[in-house]
C-alpha cells in the first residue's frame, strides 16, 4: 500500500510538489528561528554568568538589595574564610571573587596635569594566582587585542576602544579616581598592560580590568569583596543544582539577621534572566503554534484544492466499491507521506542555515553601542538536538491536520449520485 | 470707632516692628561665621552603616572664595591635601602623587565618606551675596529661641535652591539648617550647636550633617580649635603647596 502510495505521489507532481515546497519552507524557517533564538539566549546567559552572575552568586543582603549600584560599601568581609568553607561544603564548583567598581580615569600629561579624563566601569579578578581560571573563564587571552594580561600587581587591561578614545598605549599611566569602601576617594596609577575587547558594549564601554588584590588595596577592602561568583566544573548552568546549591547555602543563614549576612542567588534570579529565558520559551512555543495553525490553513485549502482535481479519480475508486474510509485513510497517509518528506527537507534546509548563522553570526554591534544589556555583539545561533524535531513534528501535523480537513469531503459524497456526478 | 481700630492694629504694628529684616539678619550671621581668614583644625566623625570613623584634618581659609585643607589622619588620608581657589578645586593624593581637578559631577561626591559634598566644602559665600531672606516664624532650639527664615537663591550658581534656616535670636547664628533642591526635595540638614565665644564671635564647634537621601546618622564636623583673622602667607593657597 505504502508503495502504491508513493508511487502516486512521486508520478503526480502535482499532489506532492506544492505542499512538500510549503511545509519545507515553514520547517526550515522554525528551525532556523529556533536555533537563532536559542544560540542569542545561550551566548547571552553564557556571558551573563562569565562576567556577572556566575551560576551562583553570594553578596551581603545589604548588597543583593542595591546591586545595580555597585554598593561596595556593603561588599563581603572575611572572603577568604567564605571561599575556604566553600569549597569544603561544596566540592564540585569553582569560586572566584570578583569586585565592580565605577569611577574616573585620568591621563596624566608630562607635567603630571590631567590631558584626558573619561568615566570608567572596573572589574578586579584573579588575575596573578598561579591557579586562577579567571583568564580562562573571562576569554581573556582571545579577548585580548594588544599587549598582555598582567602579570604583576600595579598593571591594568584597558578596553580596546577606551584606550584608543583616551589616545593611551601600551605601557602608559593612568590614575583611577574612585570611591573607597568607607566613600574616601581612591587614587590609584596603573600602568596598561593590554588592550581587550570582549565584543558586548556593556563590557567594553569605558572597561578595566586589574587584579582583586590591587583592588582591595585601593578602595579599602582588606579582605573583602563585593561578590563571590560560583561555577559548575562542567561549566554547564544547570538551573536545578543552583537551585539545590542555594537552598543549602542560605539555610545556614536563615536565622541570622545581620544585613551584612551573606546571601546566594542562582543566575536565573539575577539581571532578570528568569524573565528572559520564560519569554523565549513563551516566544518559541507561540511561534510553532502560529506556524502549525498557518501551515494548516494553507494546506487545507491545498487539500481542497486537490480534492477537486482528484473529484473524479475518488468518485471512481467509490464506484469501483473502495469504502470511503480506506480512501480517507490512504489520503492521510500520503500527507504522512509528503509531511515527512517536507519537514526532513525543512529541517536539513533550517539546520544549514542554522550552521552558517553559529560560524559567521550576525554583528549586531552598531546598534548595541549605548546598550547596558549584557550581550554579545555578534549574535549566532546554535545546532541542538532541539532543532532535530522542532520543525519536523509540526510540519508533519501540519499536513495531516490540513488533509484531514479537506478529505472530509469524500464522506460528503453519495454512491447514488456517483453516476450523475460523474456523467458516465 | 477709630480708637478701637487702633486698639486692634496696635499689636500687629508692634510686632513687624520687632520682626527684623531678613537681609539684617543673614547680614550679622555672616558677621559670626565668615571671617576674613581663619585657621582650625577639625575632625571629622563619619557614622557610616558598619561603624564610625573619624577623620581629622587642618584648614586655612582666606576670604570667601580661597582655602586649603590638609588631611592628617587616619594613616590612609594622611597627605591628602585641597585647594579651593575661586571655584576651582583641586585633591592632591600622596599615593599616585597626582594633583586632580575636580569639576561637573565630581563636586558632588560625598567628601571622604561623609554626608558632605565637595560643593558643600566649596560654599563660602556670604549668605546675603546668595540668597534672598524672609522671616516666617519664630521657635525654640535646645532652648534658645530663634527666628525662622526662608531663602531662595538669588543668584544662579547657588548649591541649593532653597534653605530653611533657624537663627538664634540672641547671638545671630543658625542653629539649625535645612537644605532643598530645586525641586522643593530636602536634600540635607544640620544642626549646629556647642556656641562659643571665639575672638569675639558667636561660632558652632559642633555641625551634624545629615544627607537625607542616605540612611544612618550622619556627619559630625568637629571644630577642635579655631582662629579668625590671622594672617595666612600667600603661598598656601598655590598649586605648587599641595605637593609639599
Amino acid at each position: 500500500m505504502i508503495r502504491f502510495l508513493l508511487k502516486g505521489i512521486a508520478r503526480d507532481k502535482n499532489r506532492s510538489l506544492i505542499p512538500i515546497i510549503i511545509i519545507t519552507i515553514g520547517v526550515a524557517l522554525t528551525v532556523l528561528l529556533s536555533g537563532f533564538i536559542y544560540g542569542m539566549m545561550g551566548d547571552m546567559v553564557d556571558q551573563n554568568a562569565r562576567f556577572e552572575t556566575g551560576h551562583v552568586k553570594i553578596m551581603t543582603r545589604a548588597y543583593a538589595r542595591d546591586k545595580d549600584q555597585l554598593p561596595n560599601d556593603l561588599a563581603l568581609l572575611g572572603v577568604d574564610t567564605l571561599v575556604r568553607s566553600l569549597h569544603k561544603e561544596f566540592p564540585d564548583m569553582q569560586w572566584a571573587e570578583r569586585i565592580r567598581f565605577g569611577g574616573l580615569l585620568d591621563v596624566p600629561d608630562a607635567e603630571g596635569n590631567t590631558r584626558a579624563q573619561g568615566p570608567a566601569s572596573g572589574m578586579a579578578v584573579d588575575l596573578l594566582s598561579k591557579n586562577s581560571e579567571e583568564i580562562e573563564r573571562l576569554n581573556m587571552k582571545s579577548s585580548l587585542v594588544s599587549g598582555a594580561i598582567p602579570k604583576k600587581s600595579g598593571e591594568a587591561l584597558i578596553g580596546d576602544d577606551f584606550a584608543k578614545k583616551l589616545n593611551l598605549k601600551i605601557g602608559d599611566t593612568f590614575t583611577f579616581i574612585g570611591s573607597t569602601m568607607n566613600g574616601s576617594m581612591a587614587f590609584q596609577n596603573f600602568k596598561i598592560s593590554g588592550t581587550i575587547r570582549f565584543g558586548s558594549a556593556a563590557l567594553d564601554k569605558g572597561s578595566i580590568i586589574v587584579d582583586i588584590s590591587d583592588a582591595q588595596l585601593m578602595l579599602d577592602m582588606p579582605n573583602g569583596a563585593g561578590e563571590v561568583l560560583g561555577y559548575f566544573k562542567d561549566g554547564v548552568y544547570d538551573d536545578e543544582k543552583a537551585q539545590k546549591v542555594t537552598e543549602q547555602f542560605n539555610a545556614q543563614y536563615a536565622k541570622n539577621t545581620d544585613e551584612f549576612a551573606p546571601v546566594m542567588q542562582r543566575l536565573k534570579e539575577q539581571n532578570n534572566l528568569a524573565g528572559y529565558l520564560d519569554y523565549v520559551d513563551s516566544f518559541t512555543a507561540l511561534f510553532v503554534g502560529i506556524f502549525v495553525f498557518a501551515m494548516s490553513i494553507v494546506l487545507w485549502n491545498t487539500g481542497l484544492l486537490g480534492g477537486l482535481r482528484r473529484y473524479q479519480e475518488f468518485g471512481i475508486r467509490l464506484a469501483l466499491g473502495e469504502e470511503k474510509g480506506h480512501i480517507y485513510r490512504s489520503l492521510i497517509y500520503e500527507a504522512i507521506i509528503i509531511g515527512i518528506v517536507g519537514s526532513i527537507a525543512g529541517t536539513l534546509l533550517g539546520l544549514g542555515g542554522c550552521y552558517y548563522l553559529q560560524t559567521h553570526g550576525i554583528n549586531i554591534g552598531q546598534y548595541m553601542s549605548n546598550s547596558t544589556m549584557l550581550m554579545p555583539s555578534v549574535i549566532r545561533a546554535k545546532i541542538t538536538p532541539y532543532l532535530f524535531y522542532v520543525g519536523f513534528i509540526p510540519g508533519l501535523f501540519a499536513m495531516v491536520f490540513g488533509n484531514m480537513l479537506s478529505g472530509i469531503g469524500i464522506y460528503k459524497r453519495e454512491t447514488a449520485t456517483l453516476f450523475k456526478e460523474l456523467e458516465v | 470707632m477709630k480708637k478701637i481700630l487702633y486698639l486692634f492694629l496696635l499689636p500687629a504694628f508692634l510686632n513687624a516692628q520687632n520682626t527684623p529684616d531678613g537681609a539684617d539678619i543673614l547680614r550679622k550671621v555672616d558677621k559670626n561665621m565668615i571671617s576674613k581668614t581663619s585657621i582650625s583644625t577639625s575632625q571629622m566623625v563619619v557614622h557610616g552603616r558598619r561603624g564610625s570613623r573619624t577623620i581629622t584634618s587642618k584648614s586655612y581659609q582666606k576670604g570667601e572664595v580661597n582655602s586649603f585643607s590638609e588631611y592628617l589622619s587616619p594613616a590612609r588620608e594622611k597627605g591628602t591635601k585641597m585647594l579651593k581657589l575661586d571655584d576651582r578645586l583641586w585633591i592632591y593624593s600622596p599615593s599616585t602623587d597626582r594633583t586632580i581637578q575636580l569639576s561637573g559631577h565630581m563636586l558632588r561626591q560625598s567628601v571622604m565618606g561623609s554626608d558632605l559634598s565637595y560643593e558643600d566644602m566649596m560654599e563660602d559665600r556670604k549668605l546675603e551675596e546668595v540668597y534672598n531672606a524672609k522671616v516666617v516664624g519664630e521657635d525654640t532650639i535646645g532652648g534658645r529661641k530663634t527666628w525662622v527664615l526662608e531663602l531662595s537663591a538669588k543668584v544662579d550658581d547657588a548649591t541649593y535652591e532653597k534653605r530653611k534656616e533657624w537663627i538664634d535670636k540672641e547671638r545671630y547664628i543658625p542653629l539649625k539648617e535645612e537644605l532643598f533642591a530645586k525641586s522643593g526635595e530636602l536634600l540635607k540638614r544640620v544642626l549646629l550647636s556647642d556656641v562659643e565665644k571665639i575672638d569675639g564671635r558667636w561660632y558652632p564647634k559642633k555641625m551634624n550633617y545629615k544627607d537625607m537621601l542616605k540612611d544612618g546618622e550622619g556627619t559630625d564636623f568637629i571644630v577642635d580649635e579655631i582662629t579668625f583673622d590671622t594672617d595666612i602667607p600667600d603661598y598656601i593657597f598655590n598649586k605648587a603647596s599641595l605637593k609639599q
